[in-house]
């Protein structure tokens, strides 16, 4: 295999301000009075509570369990008690509740026995490590978070290659990956190569952008030589760290539309999930806490922070020096994909990978929509290859199915198109509008086959219950017919034996016939 | 001449015997368009398009005598469904059957219930369970928000109760209603 760089089609150099953030390694923050851990932090369903308000918890206890396959296990961040489960604010562009369990640490920091790792692992089998990353509830930390167990689980029919993995790190602002893989590197490729004893996969390529020359050295140092694990640089393109364009980067394959990187024989990981597989597996630690990247114009001393899952936004904030006066607005995630927040009172979780406090000259300007004017500068910078511009005229218009036609799903959400578009529409609003509809509606047609056949056996049963009363009424009327010919007969004895009664009186010598008779 | 005759009129008795057998044996049961408007209507039997039932009111659309926008759980997006599958111009809601609302569930007071199980027998969907003189309850996940229930309970104790919306359920606004009309 070539180690050419296959560049993807569009996309756009931003202006990274990386340097803001990565002056310090990353620090532990000191625990908060409350922790607030979302159960669902995941893509899939959500965790079920396993403990109950009043509970003393150990850190790393799982205090709910996966509900089904795609879903995933939330644990303890620290030891201390369970004082209610929950609706609370979480990160989340609604701005709803969720349910969550609140746990008061109590400083001990104990660690759950439960919680017991090998370095000889490459003596488990790889359904056992798989086993071992599912139960420490590890999901995709680049943001996404989507299970990882499922991702490492291609299944039958999809034999897997080679790993990616993902230090591309291209949004601006968030530098967290960064600081991992400057500061963690034997952990990220340990990680990587328990991943690939899971996969199979015949060799590691780990992609990281151009402008993060202390990662790269870190981790080829690490790396050392080896013959099946390559530390790629990746030109600085945003979104070079897009699942789809880091692939494309670096081995020149394609993921079909609609499809997932394991059809090609392919799987990507975030160096964030690298290491923390790495973490379950040789510590026996679930994740309960990562790297974030705290930063903006808006925040007084940006840095990086080692985070518990569930510390809240402002307590966080407030350890990277607590904002300015010019802080304007509170961003998850980086200036292009993140969603903005109207509290800081909402909890970190396995996801969330930078807070950017924009300052007032950093939040974009208040687009002033106009017109369409069709000039295609969308289309060009679309690292998706799709046609922006049709997906918004029919997104627009609210014909959900010639968007997906113009294949929607395919569409990253990464913002080059409404970044570039001269008429400055909102043309991501229109896309995350429109998916979110499709969906509902794939909901409600499910609800709607579910009332129609429940509609049916409705009926049904109202036959059946009609028939079985004309049955009822049918065999009553029989019985009274019965009953009355019985009657008859019965009447008709009597009469009978009152004509003998009779006859004796008339004639006493008639007794032997009569009791013959009877 | 006589040849090319017999040759074309052996050609149309092939063809039309050919017809005549895929006629018989690809016959097309049922009425297929009846199928296709009913898998686009909400299913939730409500009745409030005038007909007793979705099934009722598709073949009702499918004769020609009822219009398509007469769907109020359906709203907007049946009534374009509708539109797209018969050819037709979209219309908005027809004002007559009532107005577009947010999805509800019916909830029993079960201080209140008094066991009649007139609602249950309302119920079109049967998500109602209960029995004579047992406290009655509604299955939320099954229930359709037809509101078929709430008139016929002599007790008042069945409300509506708006769904709540979750993080599984919650859409993303249009995007700003003033470029809408730029």
């Amino acid at each position: 295999m070539s180690a050419r760089i296959h560049p993807f089609h569009g996309g756009l150099v931003l202006d990274g301000r990386k340097a803001l953030s990565t002056r310090t390694p990353p620090a532990p923050v000191p625990l908060p009075e409350r922790l607030v851990v979302p159960l669902h932090q995941h893509i899939g369903a959500a965790a079920e509570p396993v403990v109950e308000p009043g509970q003393r918890v150990l850190k790393g206890e799982p205090i709910a369990r996966a509900a089904g396959y795609v879903s995933a296990a939330v644990h303890a961040p620290a030891s201390g008690t369970v004082v209610a489960v929950e609706a609370h604010p979480v990160p989340h562009p609604s701005g709803l509740s969720a349910p969550c369990v609140v746990i008061e640490p109590d400083g001990e920091e104990r660690w759950h026995e439960g919680c017991r790792g090998t370095a000889d692992w490459q003596a488990l089998a790889p359904e056992a490590l798989r086993a071992r990353v599912r139960a420490a509830g590890i999901v995709g930390m680049g943001g996404a978070g989507f299970p990882t167990h499922v991702k490492l689980n291609p299944g039958p029919g999809r034999a897997i290659h080679t790993l990616v993995v993902n230090g591309a790190e291209c949004e601006p602002y968030i530098t967290c990956d960064d600081m991992l893989m400057r500061t963690r590197p034997q952990a990220v490729l340990e990680g990587a190569r328990i991943m690939q004893r899971i996969l199979g996969a015949r060799r590691v390529l780990v992609g990281i952008e151009e402008d993060k020359p202390e990662a790269l050295a870190a981790l080829r140092e690490a790396a050392g030589g080896a013959p099946d694990l390559e530390v790629r640089a990746v030109p600085v393109r945003y979104p070079s760290g897009g699942e789809r364009q880091l692939i494309h980067l670096l081995t020149g394959l394609e993921v079909p539309s609609e499809g997932l990187p394991a059809d090609i024989g392919v799987v990507c990981q975030n160096v964030g999930t690298a290491a923390a597989v790495r973490d379950a597996v040789v510590e026996g630690k679930p994740l309960v806490s990562r790297i974030v990247t705290v930063t903006g114009g808006g925040v007084a001393g940006p840095r990086n922070l080692e985070v518990p899952v569930g510390t809240p936004f402002s307590h966080v904030i407030a350890h990277a020096g607590g904002y300015t006066d010019e802080a304007a607005r509170l961003i998850v995630g980086g200036p292009m994909m993140g969603f903005a927040v109207r509290s800081d009172a909402v909890p970190v979780t396995k996801t969330v990978n930078c807070l950017l406090v924009a300052a007032r000259e950093e939040v974009e300007p208040a687009r002033d929509p106009r017109p369409c004017v069709r000039c295609g500068a969308c289309a060009e910078v679309c690292p998706a290859r799709l046609l922006p511009q049709q997906l918004y005229w029919y997104a627009r218009a609210k014909d959900f199915d010639r968007v997906q036609d113009y294949k929607l799903f395919d569409c990253i959400e990464c913002g080059c198109c409404a970044l570039v578009c001269p008429s400055q529409l909102p043309l991501v609003d229109y896309y995350r509008y429109a998916k979110s509809e499709i969906w509902a509606l794939e909901r409600e047609r499910e609800r709607a086959e579910r009332a129609r056949r429940r509609h049916e056996a409705h009926v049904a049963r109202l036959e059946r219950e009609r028939a079985e009363r004309e049955a009822r009424s049918r065999a009553r009327r029989r019985r009274a017919t019965d009953r009355e010919a019985r009657q008859a007969a019965v009447a008709e004895a009597l009469e009978r034996a009152r004509a003998r009664r009779t006859v004796q009186a008339e004639g006493g010598h008639a007794e032997g016939d009569g009791a013959e008779d009877a | 001449m006589i040849p090319a005759v017999v040759v074309l009129a052996a050609i149309a008795a092939v063809a039309g015997a050919l017809l005549g057998y895929a006629a018989v044996r690809f016959r097309v049961e049922g009425d297929p368009v009846v199928d296709q408007i009913e898998s686009l209507l909400p299913q939730t039997q409500c009745g409030q398009c005038g007909y007793p039932g979705c099934r009722p009111y598709a073949e009702a659309i499918a004769r020609g005598e009822a219009d398509i926008n007469r769907c109020v759980p359906g709203g907007e997006h049946t009534i374009r469904a509708l539109a797209d599958l018969l050819g037709r111009e979209p219309k908005p809601l027809d004002p007559e059957v009532g107005e577009e609302k947010a999805p509800a569930v019916a909830v029993i007071d079960e201080e209140l219930c008094i066991g009649c199980t007139k609602c249950i027998q309302a119920c079109p969907v049967d998500a109602i369970v209960g029995a004579a003189k047992q406290m009655h309850t509604v299955i939320a996940e099954e229930c359709t928000g037809c509101e078929l229930c709430v008139p016929v309970c002599p007790v008042d104790c069945i409300h509506m109760e708006p769904v709540p919306v979750d993080l599984e359920t919650w859409r993303w606004p249009y995007p700003g209603a003033a470029e809408a009309h730029a």
